[in-house]
């Protein structure tokens, strides 16, 4: 097995200055392992990931980044390590992040109908609802289709859905995981569109990828993970210029690694 | 027969058997009684058809079917509506037990959960009669629930159908709503949705297909004899039905009539699955599954 230089940068805490007051960010992973069945699929993971930055774990299949990112949100307990959010609440927790997957989980209802359980789900009265749905479905280019059942949009609108609902719920840490990984480059740049606007709104991204191209145009820092190790943390210009770790290099270069 | 004569719907019944100056028995024994062959005190149907062979059987029932439905026979009106109201009712019954049942048993993780799935499964194939009998003594003079006075009422069908019905429904409704829940279970998470608060999600959601499940219960319910007959005693105008009327008629050889009264029973039994897969294919359709 080869060595794995682990090359870590450490100025994004200083970053975080704009982060509000009630902020449930910076998030702390320390020495976070998981292993499913005795297989060891991610290694003494320690990452901080700090208010304001876009962050892309980037790195070929079965890194580990989507398991990354489970934990993180916690859909997923880590087997040893400590997951530490700035706010113990665990209610305010999950109102404040949100999640959207590779492939969208929608309910069998209306397209508005899908927003508004989430709110409802949320805690929002039923009147304040309406409003905030509409706005979600407008942000997205949905405010057309909100009476269509959701099952019957393509996969880039269902995708879109599933931002809106997201964009509802006004999170301030948002997991997307893959979320254009099946949508052609039209449906890809609405998604990455509305990526942008969550960014502009405030809303700190965690996006995994392994798409080079969309990591380069969101990525402000890189967390590159291999073989369930991270093993490279830069900022996105210098870790695209010069990487320092051999595998990210080999990455980039577009080896196949194993 | 005296620990049976105080039951209220007793009571009626052997008025009614006096008004039409039939029979004086009481009921119960009505009812065991016109299984045996050459008992022409029971005449149930104003329609009677002379003997007939094998060969113009089917054609006669087929032809007595229609006779009964054309004519608006009251009687078989009457016959018809109980057996549907008995087994909606204990569908629906079932359904209210077996629809959150299924779900809990779905979502949750518990222990002994494997034995309960193990146990919906097999009681989805409870014998009637075993059932009927269950109830019967439950609700007999001597039994628990003896003072209510269920017994040869329509309620105590409605009892033993439901009994019938509900693993039908709860087993099919948690098989129905596990796999929904494998799909949606990190959403769910996700968006801080806990497991009391997605029953109700998953079975909104799983709505078309939990049809099927209710529509199983009613296919049990509509054609079973043994229970009702067993606890309802197949009392004329009180707790005759479709299935019980079949097997008496069958016995006093009014083969027609049992074939005629058969071809209705699987013609409305089509009628509701029909139904059932139109509202499920205009779904799958306007929905997208």
């Amino acid at each position: 097995m080869s060595k794995l230089a682990l090359v870590i940068d450490k100025p994004f805490e200083e970053q975080s200055k704009t982060a509000p007051h009630d902020s449930i960010l910076p998030l702390v992973l320390d020495g976070v392992c998981f292993d499913i069945n005795g297989h060891r699929l991610l290694d003494r993971i320690s990452l901080t990931l700090c208010h304001g930055v876009r962050t892309v774990l980037l790195g070929p299949n079965g890194a580990g980044k989507s398991l990354l990112l489970r934990l993180c949100h916690g859909l997923l307990q880590p087997t040893t390590g400590r997951i530490q959010w700035s706010d113990n609440d665990s209610r305010r927790l999950h109102k404040k992040q949100a999640m959207v997957f590779q492939r969208p989980v929608l309910l069998r209802r209306s397209v508005a109908a899908n927003v508004a359980y989430a709110l409802a789900v949320k805690g929002v009265s039923n009147d304040r609802r309406r409003p905030m749905v509409a706005r979600a479905l407008e942000e997205v280019g949905l405010a057309q289709l909100a009476r269509r059942p959701a099952r019957v949009l393509s996969s880039g609108e269902q995708q879109r859905l599933a931002l809106a609902r997201a964009w509802a719920l006004e999170p301030e840490v948002l997991f997307l995981d893959e979320p254009t990984a099946n949508l052609d480059p039209g449906a890809t740049r609405l998604i990455e569109e509305t990526i942008n606007a969550f960014h502009r709104q405030g809303t700190k991204i965690v996006l995994v990828t392994h798409d080079l191209g969309q990591a380069r145009r969101h990525a402000d820092e890189i967390v590159f993970l291999h073989r369930g190790r991270l093993v490279e943390r830069s900022m996105a210009a210098a870790f695209f210029k010069r990487p320092r770790s051999d595998e990210a290099k080999a990455f980039l270069a577009g080896e196949l690694l194993d | 027969m005296n620990t049976l004569k105080n039951q209220p719907g007793q009571g009626l019944a052997i008025a009614n058997v006096n008004l039409r100056g039939s029979s004086t028995v009481p009921p119960a024994q009505t009812a065991r009684m016109g299984a045996l062959p050459g008992n022409r005190e029971e005449q149930p149907l104003r329609i009677r058809h002379p003997a007939f062979r094998m060969d113009v059987m089917f054609t006669q029932s087929f032809g007595t079917a229609f006779e009964l439905i054309a004519t608006l026979d009251a009687q078989l009106f009457a016959i018809v509506g109980l057996s549907l109201q008995v087994s909606v009712i204990a569908v629906a019954v079932a359904a209210v037990i077996g629809l959150p049942l299924g779900a809990f048993v779905a979502v949750f993780d518990f222990r002994g959960r494997s034995a309960a799935i193990a146990l919906l499964n097999t009681l989805m194939g409870l014998p009637p009669v075993v059932v009927g009998l269950i109830v019967y003594l439950m609700l007999s003079r001597a039994g628990p629930l003896g003072p209510f006075g269920l017994l040869f009422t329509p309620t105590a069908m409605v009892i033993a159908q439901s009994i019938l019905v509900l693993p039908i429904i709860a087993a099919l409704t948690r098989q129905t709503v596990a796999d929904l829940y494998g799909e949606y279970t990190e959403q769910l998470q996700s968006l801080g949705v806990g497991p009391v608060r997605a029953i109700p999600t998953l079975l909104w959601d799983g709505r078309y297909s939990l049809l099927t499940a209710i529509l199983a219960g009613f296919g049990r319910a509509i054609a079973e004899v043994g229970a009702v007959l067993i606890v309802g005693g197949n009392i004329n105008h009180v707790t005759r039905v479709m299935t019980t009327t079949i097997a008496l008629e069958t016995s006093k050889g009014n083969l027609a009539i049992a074939l005629g009264l058969g071809i209705i029973l699987l013609a409305l039994a089509l009628a509701v699955n029909a139904g059932a897969l139109f509202v499920q294919g205009v779904a799958q359709r306007v929905e997208g599954g």
